[in-house]
């Protein structure tokens, strides 16, 4: 834990950018919608881009970096950006705050576009998911990434007695949240009912408890605490980071009902020093609905098998006892393939005191990403002026 | 080369095409370590659990025990399960249920005979309970 004790409060979020989101149509590339995140981040930052010195990007090719620093004519001398998936860019500010705070680099930028719907429109869904030399699991026919999480509901759901009406709770605050913000894909109400009652994607699991397909990009630049000062707006520092993965494939998942975010939140809550009560407002990858329950058990916002009963009934809806996913989440508001950058987007907008669903009094915003199977998580602890 | 014990084990370095070769069979093979004894799969060149190399082959046989399941509903075909078993020997994998979709739990046995064919997979059916 030494080194990363030492990154509190020493680099600080000073620019967010969202490209349009949602049905862009099939004209609006991937690097575009990076593109236009990135000149949105740069001038909430008063930056120039120039002063990139440290790039981590996705825009979905083999060697995203080297494209988006070309289409945006940066030079950086750092390039990152481990594919870990959807948690990637977590991962990405996690590992852009240590090359910062260790002098090598003085400013990142963080960004992905990605024109998710227009290729889905174009192509169709694939039911794969695997991409092994050789899978153990590809004769199966799992429908990626659906029957991944399926199987973890429905042990968490056999284990815990978590029930059916529980785990739609969590999609049904979703949209609840997302009525309040109007740049959010989906604001139709639903009920419990309409969710358990959808299309079957993969048992339990039905459409209404899988995140949205939109397009959309993101982008966040990130420097050092000190340059922060001098910059417009109000820094949302990192107060801690902390990652972990223990698998790929789901059947390789030690145990179905605990991710690895167990460690990762630990890893972040002890870096900045905090406790979970200490988090005025979280956001968590919701690629599915039980990914909520599950995150809220392991970084230990409520005990291991109680997580139905701390969602349920309004419980991180509007109102309720600790918001989550203020957005609307990938479930409401958008999920453009990843939506990593998305949860610290707004995780910076309520530090700031600027989200479209503000939550008042907003010191310490929690953003825990998700990536592969519930395999890669990655958790951030982002803090006002305050908390320092 | 010269020196080389000529009883030692052979370290497999081509374990999948050893896995499938078996599968073809019929034989449900897996990998135990001689280090810490753990059973593991999939089959690698290395211990999972302690790093070691020194490795060897078993065939299972066949028990396990539903630990998870999920059922799509394709548009174009007949609906199938998923499940993860929990295997006798130690292991865990992913694997279709043949006939009725069981419930976490439910004893169920390796089907050799429909796991073998052009595209081996290994498939289990529900255990039938000889009483």
């Amino acid at each position: 834990m030494s080194a990363g004790a030492s990154l509190r409060g020493k680099v600080a979020v000073v620019g967010i950018g969202e490209s349009d989101i949602g049905d862009l149509g099939p004209d609006r590339l991937s690097i575009d919608l990076l593109g236009q995140a990135t000149v949105e981040a740069l001038a909430d930052a008063g930056l120039a881009k120039d002063s990139i010195d440290g790039l981590w990007s996705n825009v979905g090719t083999t060697m995203s970096n080297l494209d988006v620093a070309e289409y945006l004519g940066l030079r950086p001398r750092y390039s990152g950006g481990a594919m870990v998936g959807g948690s990637s860019f977590v991962s990405h500010l996690y590992h852009a705050a240590v090359a910062i705070a260790s002098g090598e680099i003085e400013t990142a930028l963080i960004a992905y576009g990605s024109a998710s719907r227009a290729a889905r429109s174009r192509l169709g869904f694939r039911r794969s998911g695997v991409s092994e030399e050789y899978s153990y699991e590809g004769p199966f026919k799992l429908m990626a990434p659906a029957s991944q999480y399926a199987l973890a509901a429905a042990r968490h759901m056999y284990e815990f007695g978590t029930t059916r009406e529980q785990i739609a709770d969590v999609a049904v605050a979703s949209r609840q949240w997302a009525a309040l913000n109007p740049r959010a894909f989906t604001k139709k109400p639903l009920t419990r009912e309409d969710v358990i009652t959808s299309r079957i994607m993969s048992t339990p699991l039905t459409v209404r408890d899988c995140c949205l397909v939109t397009d959309g990009g993101a982008a966040l630049v990130l420097t050092s605490a000190e340059r922060a000062k001098d910059l417009p707006r109000p820094p949302a520092y990192v107060l801690g980071a902390g990652e972990a993965h223990w698998h790929r494939q789901i059947s390789q998942m030690p145990d179905l009902t605990t991710t690895a975010a167990v460690d990762s939140g630990a890893r972040a809550f002890a870096m900045a020093g905090l406790a979970p009560g200490d988090v005025d407002v979280v956001q968590l990858y919701d690629a599915f609905t039980i990914n909520a329950i599950l995150f809220l058990e392991d970084l230990g916002f409520c005990a291991k098998g109680e997580g139905g009963a701390f969602v349920a009934d309004g419980g991180i809806a509007p109102g309720g006892h600790l918001p989550v996913n203020t957005n609307g989440g990938g479930i409401s508001y958008t999920h453009p393939g990843m939506y990593g950058l998305f949860l610290m987007t707004e995780a910076v907008r309520q530090v700031r005191g600027e989200a479209p669903a503000q939550v008042p009094g907003v010191d310490v915003a929690l953003a825990h990403g998700n990536g592969g199977y519930l395999s890669s998580q990655v958790t951030a602890l982002f803090g006002s002026q305050a908390t320092l | 080369m010269t020196g080389e014990p000529t009883d030692a084990p052979a370290w497999d370095l081509t374990p999948t095409a050893t896995y499938v070769e078996g599968l073809r069979r019929g034989l449900l093979r897996f990998l135990r370590c001689d280090a810490c004894a753990r059973a593991f799969f999939y089959p690698r060149v290395l211990c999972p659990n302690c790093g070691s190399a020194a490795l060897h082959w078993e065939e299972s046989r066949g028990g396990g025990v539903v630990y998870s399941v999920t059922e799509v509903f394709p548009k174009d075909a007949e609906p199938y399960n998923i499940c993860l078993v929990d295997v006798q020997e130690g292991f865990r994998m992913a694997t279709t249920v043949l006939g009725a979709t069981p419930a976490i739990g439910t004893p169920v046995r390796f089907d050799a005979e429909s796991s073998v064919g052009d595209e081996p997979r290994p498939v289990f059916a529900i255990e039938e309970r000889a009483s």
